[in-house]
Formats: C-alpha cells, structure tokens, sequence
C-alpha cells in the first residue's frame, strides 16, 4: 500500500487517487494573464476579466442542465433555449407586477421581488421540463434524428406559446434599483448586478459540484453518465434519475434565462435561438456530459467574448451574444 | 418518357399523383391562372422552395443526418448572385458569375464543414452546422461594406427581367407579357431543371448508397462504403443547389439580406416542409412546400376571420391570432414526426388494403 492513498474503513484495499488534471484549470487563468499584455492597461483590463467571469457564470447557468441529461441519457436537447426564454419572460412577468418593489430604495425590497421572479421562473421551467421530458422526449428515446426534430419542433411551440400571450414585441425590463449603477475601484468598474449574477452563478456551481461528489444522488448521477445499464444492472431506476437531472436541469436554465433577462434588460422569444448557439459552442468546448468542463468552457468562451470585444471593434459579429 | 423524366421514381399513388399534377399545373401557368403581384410572388417561393427542401431532404430523409446550416448556402448563394449584380451592374455574364461565385464559396464550405464533423454522430453534425450557421449570419450583417449589413443590397437584374420590360406588347389570356413573368418563367424551369436533377441523384447508385446509411450506417460500412466520405457529399450537393436556388430567388427579389436569406426562421420553415411533406421522398418537398407556403400566406386569412369571432374568449383568440399560424404548423410537425414519420407522401403511398401492425 502506498502510504499516501488514505484507507476507508469499508474497503480492504484502497484505490491510489487520481492525480488532479490541472491544465483545464490552467486554460482560462492562462487566457486571462496572457491578454493583459494585449490589452495593455491593467484597470480596463481588470474590468474586462469581472465582465467576463460575470457572463461566463450566466452561460454556465444556462448550459450546465443541458450537458448532464446528454452525458447522463445521450439526449441533446434543442428546444433547451425555449426553457431560457420561458424563464426570462416569466421573471420579467413577475417583476413587472412587481414594479413598487424594484422601484423601491431599499435593497431588501428589491432583492425579495428579485429573489420571487427568479424562484417563478424555475418554478414554471421545472414544470415545464417535466412536460416537455414526458410529451416529447420520452418516446424518442435513443434516436438521434427523432429527437432533433422533435425538440426543435417543442422549441418552435413554445415561442409560438410565448408570442401568443405576451405579444411580439420586446419587453423591457428595467433593473431593480439597488443594481443599477456600478461600483468604482479605482479604475476598475464593476457592475453591481453582474455581481450579484457571478455570485448565483458561482454558489450554483458549488451545490452543483458538492451535491455531484458528495451524495449519494450525485454518485449516481456520476455512475449513469459512465454507464448507464451497469446502473440499471444495480438496481437503480436510471431513467427516474435522468428525469429528475432533466427537471433540475431545466430549472437551471430558467434561472439563468432571467438573469439574462435582466442583464439585457430585454426580453424577446427570439433571445433563446440566440443563445442556445453560444450554449452549444459552450458545452462542445467543456466536453459533453461535463459539469466541470462546462465552467470551464463558459469562462472560457466569456473572456473570449468580453477580450475580444475590446479588441477591435469589428469583431462586433463575435459578440452577437453580448 | 414520363417514367424517364422522373428517373423511375413514380409516385405509386393515384392522390398524390393527382396532387402532384395540379400542384405542377398551377404553378406552370401561374401568371395566367392567378393574375396579380401576391400570387406570383407566392407562386416564386413555392418553386424556390421545393428545391430548397428537395435539396435539404437528400440530407434529412435518405442520408439521415440534420444540418442547420441549408439556409447558410442558400444565403451564400443569394449574395453571390447580389453583390455581383451590385458591384458589377446587370448583365447576364455577371449573373453567370454570380452564380459561380456562390457555388465555389458554397460547396467548399459544405465540403470541410462535413469533413470536420460527419465523421462522428449526427448529433455533433447538427450542432456544428447551426453554431456555424449562426456565426455567418452576423458576419454577414457586420461585414456592411461588402453586404450592406442588415439592409442588405439591392441591386438591378439584366433589362429583360425588369418588370418594365414588354416583350412587344405581347399580351397572353388577358395578362401583359413583362418582365416579371419572364422571370417567373426562368425560376420555374429552373426549380424544375434542378428538383428532377434531385430525383436523379438519389435514384442512383449513390442515392441508394445514401439510404443504406441511413439505415444502418455500421453496415454500409462494413459493405465497402466510406459513409464519412458519402454524407460529405450528400452535404456538398446539397449545399450546391440550395445555393442555386438562393441565386435564383436573388434575381426574383432583386435584393439580398440577412433576413430574407439567411435567417433562422427559414431554416426552420424547411425543416417543417420536409417533415411535413414525408422525409425521404423527393415528392414530399413538393407538397410540404407547397403546403406551407400556401398556409403562410393564406392561413392567417382564415385564422383571422376565425380569431375574430372568438374576440370574447382571451386566450382562444390569441392562440387563433394570424400571426400564431406557425404554432399550429409546429403542433403538426411535432404529431407528423410521431405518428406519420413519412409525412403526407408516406400517409398517401400506404396500401389502404394492407393492414399494417404498428
């Protein structure tokens, strides 16, 4: 036995442990440090890298879902980004009923009418989820084409669904007060709601991690996406597990749907099309079916975004998205 | 001759051939038979379109592999034929050239993109082809000097295509013989021209070739055939005559942009034609086509008289709104992709005699 490798009471021998991969770790601090010379002064530089990180969680928010149910079922979901629109409109829906709160002065005020849009906005994409797994999903099972058309086709009905009741024209949704403005550092300028969003971001991605590595749900979840029949073959109801990791997954994308929502301050049916291409870009970066990998990818294609953006200006066609 | 003409692919069903026929009449003598600027417009995107979702189901239905990026060729196939125009001003060599122009910018493109990616499952094909449809629409619309941006360009067509033009006062059954129908006459034989080259190619040898992958990708294999090498072109001729039909509906339009070439919604309005015509017929096309245009253009009439008497009923009326025909069109690709994956065609060839155990 090695003497490093720490024994567990429940097994004889135990397993060395695997040595930790740190080059996806490396890669964006590496993008990061290495555009500092390029862009030259440190402050913009700083704000860039916050503005980064801030839409990386967002994408992240937005993406994660979509990874695990395929690792865990081989299902691509296309219609994903109908979740993320339905998210943005039903927190913008809320949030406008809710105008004497988000108007109000007091961070507490606007915190609660954020915090209530955001949880009815998982609320309604987790149903919605459920709907779309039982209705569309489930008697496609395992083949790829089906699929394809039938969640694009759920896709095009659910912004038809949304057009038809809140019209087709863009909502604008005006930020809580307490997030407007930014906070000043010297030259560094943060947004104060990008803040807020890398913070949800962030806390997601470590429920998400701790719940994956240290539950037994997450073990799991974990084994599935290896091999699924082995699970099976243990006694465990995959399919139960997927569905669950797809409502999960969908609320995800809800959440992130309206604060996205919010950080543009528009919402359009249109909008999930359009980010439902970054999230693709995303999740091939990170590897299809990893969590870790989709943060990393986010972060990633974000910098990339806000670095570039920078840049040069006629690079606008890669910030679409932005 | 018929038999022929058709490559020895007959309908093999009285209805749909009788559709076929009627569909084949009317669009022929469209300018006669349905006088006026909106007919004939409707008239133009049904034969562009057949061939757009001919081209796009030689990839859905016998090779079996989902592009989003059909409407990237079609619009790389308009803006070769407008910006030629454009810059070069109206003749016919430069028509000639504009069509070249998107051809070789085209299938190239298609050729590397299924290189890259048709190599692994389906999946990553679909993906790879809408993240990259994507990225070219906004390079499209950022790169304004060459493309004009989000206006687009508009452009002159050669004098005999211009709707000013009389061919010597030559009136046919009450109708004035200009311009335009003469381009309409140019854009039906060459929908025709290209929708039976269609039919050709996938009743060749390298049409079944496709089918067999379709159906087992493992097996073709194994039998001797680089399936990486037939889904690249599949792709590639696929991307060659959407191409030319964007060219074709450049010169009908005599204006290119993002939005009438390149956007999302048209890709997703081909993927609703072939599904709802029947995937993996050619004749599906023609009928999805003619379906959903005929509904874009002429169903918001009828929902609208319909909305209109449930005005009382809020929900309702809003789900029967004109605007919401693409809802009820999406409700029916969905059960199409369930109940009839073979779409109408397939609904039509099924012997009502043989009792088929689901």
């Amino acid at each position: 036995m090695t003497e490093n490798a720490s024994i567990r009471e429940e097994s004889a021998t135990a397993l060395p442990a695997l040595r930790r991969d740190w080059v996806p770790i490396v890669l964006p601090v590496g993008l990061a440090l290495l555009s500092l010379p390029l862009i030259g002064n440190g402050a913009t530089w700083a704000t860039l890298t916050f503005a980064g990180i801030a839409m990386g969680m967002m994408i992240f928010l937005m993406a994660s879902g979509l990874t695990l149910v395929f690792g865990l079922m081989d299902v691509l979901n296309f219609g994903h980004g109908a979740f993320i629109a339905v998210g943005a409109y039903a927190a913008a829906a809320v949030l406008l009923r809710l105008s004497d709160w988000t108007g109000a002065d007091t961070m507490l005020l606007n915190l609660a009418a954020v915090g209530i849009a955001a949880l009815a906005a998982m609320a309604v994409t987790g149903v919605l989820g459920l709907v779309f797994e039982r209705v569309l999903i489930r008697p496609v099972y395992g083949q790829h084409l089906k699929q394809i058309l039938i969640t694009m086709g759920g896709f095009i009905v659910a912004e038809q669904i949304l057009h038809a009741i809140f019209g087709p024209v863009p909502i604008s949704l005006p930020l809580p007060t307490a997030f407007r403005g930014s906070l000043n550092f010297g030259e560094v300028t943060i947004e104060k709601f990008r803040l807020g969003a890398m913070g949800v971001g962030f806390v997601v991605f470590v429920a998400m991690a701790v719940i994956l590595t240290r539950t037994k749900i997450g073990l799991l979840v974990r084994a599935g996406v290896e091999n699924p029949e082995m699970v099976e073959a243990l006694g465990y109801k995959v399919r139960r597990l997927f569905v669950m990791v797809f409502v999960a997954g969908s609320t995800l994308a809800g959440l992130g749907g309206s604060l996205w929502a919010l950080y543009r301050e528009t919402v359009t049916a249109a909008m999930g099309m359009e980010i439902i291409v970054l999230v693709f870009i995303v999740i091939i970066v990170g590897g299809l079916g990893s969590v870790g990998g989709c943060f990393i990818g986010s972060l990633l294609v974000a910098l990339l975004a806000n670095y570039a953006g920078f840049w040069r200006q006629r690079w606008r066609w890669f910030l679409i998205f932005y | 001759m018929l038999t022929r003409l058709l490559s020895d692919d007959l309908p093999r069903s009285r209805l749909l051939m009788l559709l076929l026929i009627v569909i084949v009449i009317g669009l022929a003598g469209a300018p006669f038979l349905f006088p006026g600027s909106k007919a004939l417009n409707v008239a133009v995107k049904i034969s562009i379109f057949i061939v757009l979702a001919a081209s796009y189901d030689v990839l859905l239905g016998y090779t079996g592999i989902v592009s989003f990026a059909h409407t990237l060729f079609y619009g790389i196939g308009a803006y070769g034929v407008g910006i030629a125009l454009y810059l070069l001003g109206p003749s016919w060599a430069v028509v000639g050239l504009g069509f070249v122009a998107g051809i070789a910018a085209a299938v190239p493109l298609a050729l590397v993109i299924g290189l890259l990616s048709l190599r692994v499952k389906a999946i990553f094909f679909a993906m790879i082809t809408l993240a990259v449809a994507s990225a070219f629409a906004v390079l499209a619309s950022q790169l304004s000097e060459f493309t004009g941006g989000e206006d687009g360009r508009n452009f002159r067509v050669p004098e005999i295509l211009q709707p000013g033009f009389k061919l010597g006062n030559l009136s046919l059954w009450g109708v004035e013989v200009n311009g335009r129908i003469l381009s309409y006459y140019l854009i039906f034989f060459g929908s025709l021209i290209l929708f039976l080259i269609l039919l050709r190619i996938v009743n060749s040898p390298f049409g079944r070739v496709l089918q067999a992958i379709r159906e087992n990708p493992f097996r073709a294999e194994a039998l001797g055939y680089r399936t990486v090498i037939y889904r690249t072109f599949a792709n590639a001729l696929a991307a060659l005559a959407a191409a030319l039909a964007g060219g074709l509906w450049a010169l009908w339009l005599r204006h290119v942009g993002p939005d009438t070439t390149l956007s999302f919604s048209i890709m997703m309005d081909i993927l609703l034609m072939v599904v709802i015509g029947g995937m993996g017929t050619l004749y599906g096309a023609i009928l999805g086509a003619t379906l959903f245009i005929l509904a874009q253009n002429y169903l918001q009439n009828l929902m609208g008289s319909i909305s209109a008497s449930l005005v009382d009923v809020p929900v309702i009326a809003a789900v029967f709104h004109p605007d919401r025909w693409l809802l009820w069109l999406g409700i029916l690709f969905i059960l199409s992709v369930y109940f009839f994956p073979t779409g109408i065609v397939g609904r039509l060839r099924r012997d009502p005699r043989a009792r088929r155990v689901l």
